[in-house]
């Protein structure tokens, strides 16, 4: 169908009888996109039409599913298709400040690697200004990305078997806390101790994707 | 205390209809594998449809109720008994004071539903007391000499009238919560363990990264379900998928039903407490209301997709 408006920038793809795909050129668009459906970064269903269930972010895409008693995929279709991206992240999402004890064990390798000191590695983390961008893994983990490139470090070559409860980490273009302790890969250079996911509350998870999230040292 | 445990069986968790619309937060829907059996246990003994009960897999399972309650036992088919006389399925039972209820190994399917009047007291997660064996989120599995609590659900409808005492021949129980507020869903026949069960499929978001031919090999040949399948996922046995797109692919969101092909092109279809995301491309997703077949399916049962 010839549309006034197309939207080049993004894809639907079906994904079953009621859910789209919505595939996005990259992680910048995907979490604009995904902060213009759901306007305040919060769980779904903020401005979200009657009927759809969840909005989920990911690297490239953002899946939408729906209860199809409720809405119609034609107008699931249109909603997607006219949503508009929402750059703007300070009109648009909640502020979030995590307290780090810096200094977890790679953090003077992740200071190599980076060829700067241990205290540059703490000052540059805890300056920068982090986006949440999507979540996975593990109930309330949420993928974390900066402006810059400055942090990028490989994951560790192997893998630890228990990574401590609140680490912060660092792999690739991501930052991430650590809801539970886990098995995990990635390079640790602090712990915090806020809760990341308290099942007992309303809303269990500390970052929810769209939010903005800042580390202060403790 | 309503109902001690004395014998979970190989794995009885509690469950609802799970929790829906956390996917955002890396929290899968979990809840019953076949939905429509729990629902039906519980509005026999005038409970919400959405009431926790239990779910126990295959045969096994032994509680001792405390207090006197009623209950209704749907979704498998083999000898479930009362003080060692055998019960009903598919309607509601009073159960006495003391009374000890035996899960035989079923016949057909592979999970029963239990329902108890006033539904499983324990606490929830975001509205929800289902069990997610992925997340570890939710109630632990229950364990020898446990207890179980029963709470005050109701629909709203009073108590069931149509309640029999102890075993019964059948006639006519479960009437009482007919009418008013709901109407009973059809009882659908656990699926035969010898014979092929059919799933409809749609179209995934990645089907185009397969040959031409592996969607008519998708829907053409009988699959057999993998011993490996649990509540994350069926996994599927049979000729395998050809990706043809073999760059990797970022992971992205996976809805309930989607069948995942990991390299292998051997599939996954992603049950109750799938991960949220995944790596691998969706050909095809089940229908919902087939998933629930699914989950009565056994180790070696045949499978075919419709679509």
């Amino acid at each position: 169908m010839w549309r006034l408006n197309p939207s080049p920038d993004r894809e639907l793809l079906p994904c079953g009888d009621s859910a789209f795909l919505v595939e996005l050129p990259e992680l910048t668009a995907v979490v604009a996109y995904y902060r213009g459906l759901t306007r305040a970064g919060t769980s779904a269903g903020v401005s979200a039409p009657e009927g759809i269930i969840d909005v989920v972010p990911a690297a490239r895409t953002v899946l939408v599913t729906f209860d199809s008693e409720k809405i119609r995929p034609s107008e699931v279709r249109d909603w997607l298709q006219s949503a508009e991206p929402a750059y703007d992240v300070a009109a648009s999402g909640r502020e979030v400040t995590i307290e780090v004890s810096y200094g977890g064990p790679d953090l003077a390798e992740t200071a190599q690697f980076l060829g700067m000191g241990e205290a540059d590695v703490v000052k540059l983390h805890s300056n920068s200004e982090w986006t949440a961008a999507f979540s996975g893994f593990a109930p309330g983990f949420v993928y974390l990305v900066t402006t810059h490139e400055r942090l990028r470090v490989p994951r560790r070559n192997t893998p630890r078997t228990a990574v401590p409860v609140g680490s912060v980490g660092l792999a690739g273009e991501f930052s991430g806390v650590y809801p539970r302790s886990s098995p995990g890969g990635w390079q640790l250079i602090g712990t915090t101790t806020a809760a990341l996911w308290d099942a007992s509350k309303a809303e269990p998870a500390l970052i929810r994707p769209g939010d903005l999230v800042r580390f202060v040292e403790a | 205390m309503g109902i001690v445990v004395v014998n979970p069986g190989p794995l009885t968790l509690v469950e609802d209809l799970g929790r829906q619309g956390w996917a955002s937060l890396g929290l899968s829907p979990s809840g019953a594998l076949d939905r429509q059996s729990l629902r039906l246990a519980n509005l026999l003994v005038g409970n919400p449809a959405e009431a926790a009960g239990l779910e126990t897999l295959l045969g096994g399972l032994r509680l001792r109720f405390v207090t006197a309650s009623t209950i209704a036992v749907a979704g498998a088919e083999g000898i479930v008994t009362l003080d060692g006389a055998e019960i009903p399925l598919n309607q509601a039972v009073r159960v006495a004071p003391g009374a000890v209820l035996d899960f035989g190994s079923p016949l057909f399917g592979l999970r029963y539903y239990l329902a108890v009047q006033g539904g499983i007291d324990v606490p929830t997660l975001l509205g929800s007391s289902s069990t997610d064996m992925l997340s570890g989120e939710g109630p632990a599995p229950l364990t020898s000499g446990g207890q179980l609590g029963i709470g005050r659900a109701s629909a709203g409808n009073g108590p069931s009238s149509g309640a029999r005492t102890g075993a019964g021949t059948g006639a006519g129980a479960g009437a009482g919560t007919r009418g008013k507020a709901h109407v009973l869903p059809a009882i659908r026949r656990a699926p035969d363990p010898g014979r092929a069960i059919t799933a409809r499929v749609d179209r995934g978001p990645r089907a185009d990264w397969f040959d031409l031919d592996s969607w008519r090999r998708l829907v053409s040949q009988e699959w057999t379900l993998s011993p490996d399948s649990n509540r994350i996922g069926a996994r599927l046995v049979g000729r395998p998928l050809t990706q043809t797109r073999l760059e990797e692919l970022p992971s992205e969101g996976m809805v309930l039903g989607a069948l995942q092909v990991p390299p292998s092109g051997l599939p996954t279809v992603f049950l109750a407490d799938h991960p949220v995301t995944g790596g691998y491309p969706v050909i095809a997703v089940v229908r919902r209301t087939d998933l629930d077949l699914l989950g009565q399916a056994r180790s070696g049962q045949r499978i075919r997709f419709l679509g």
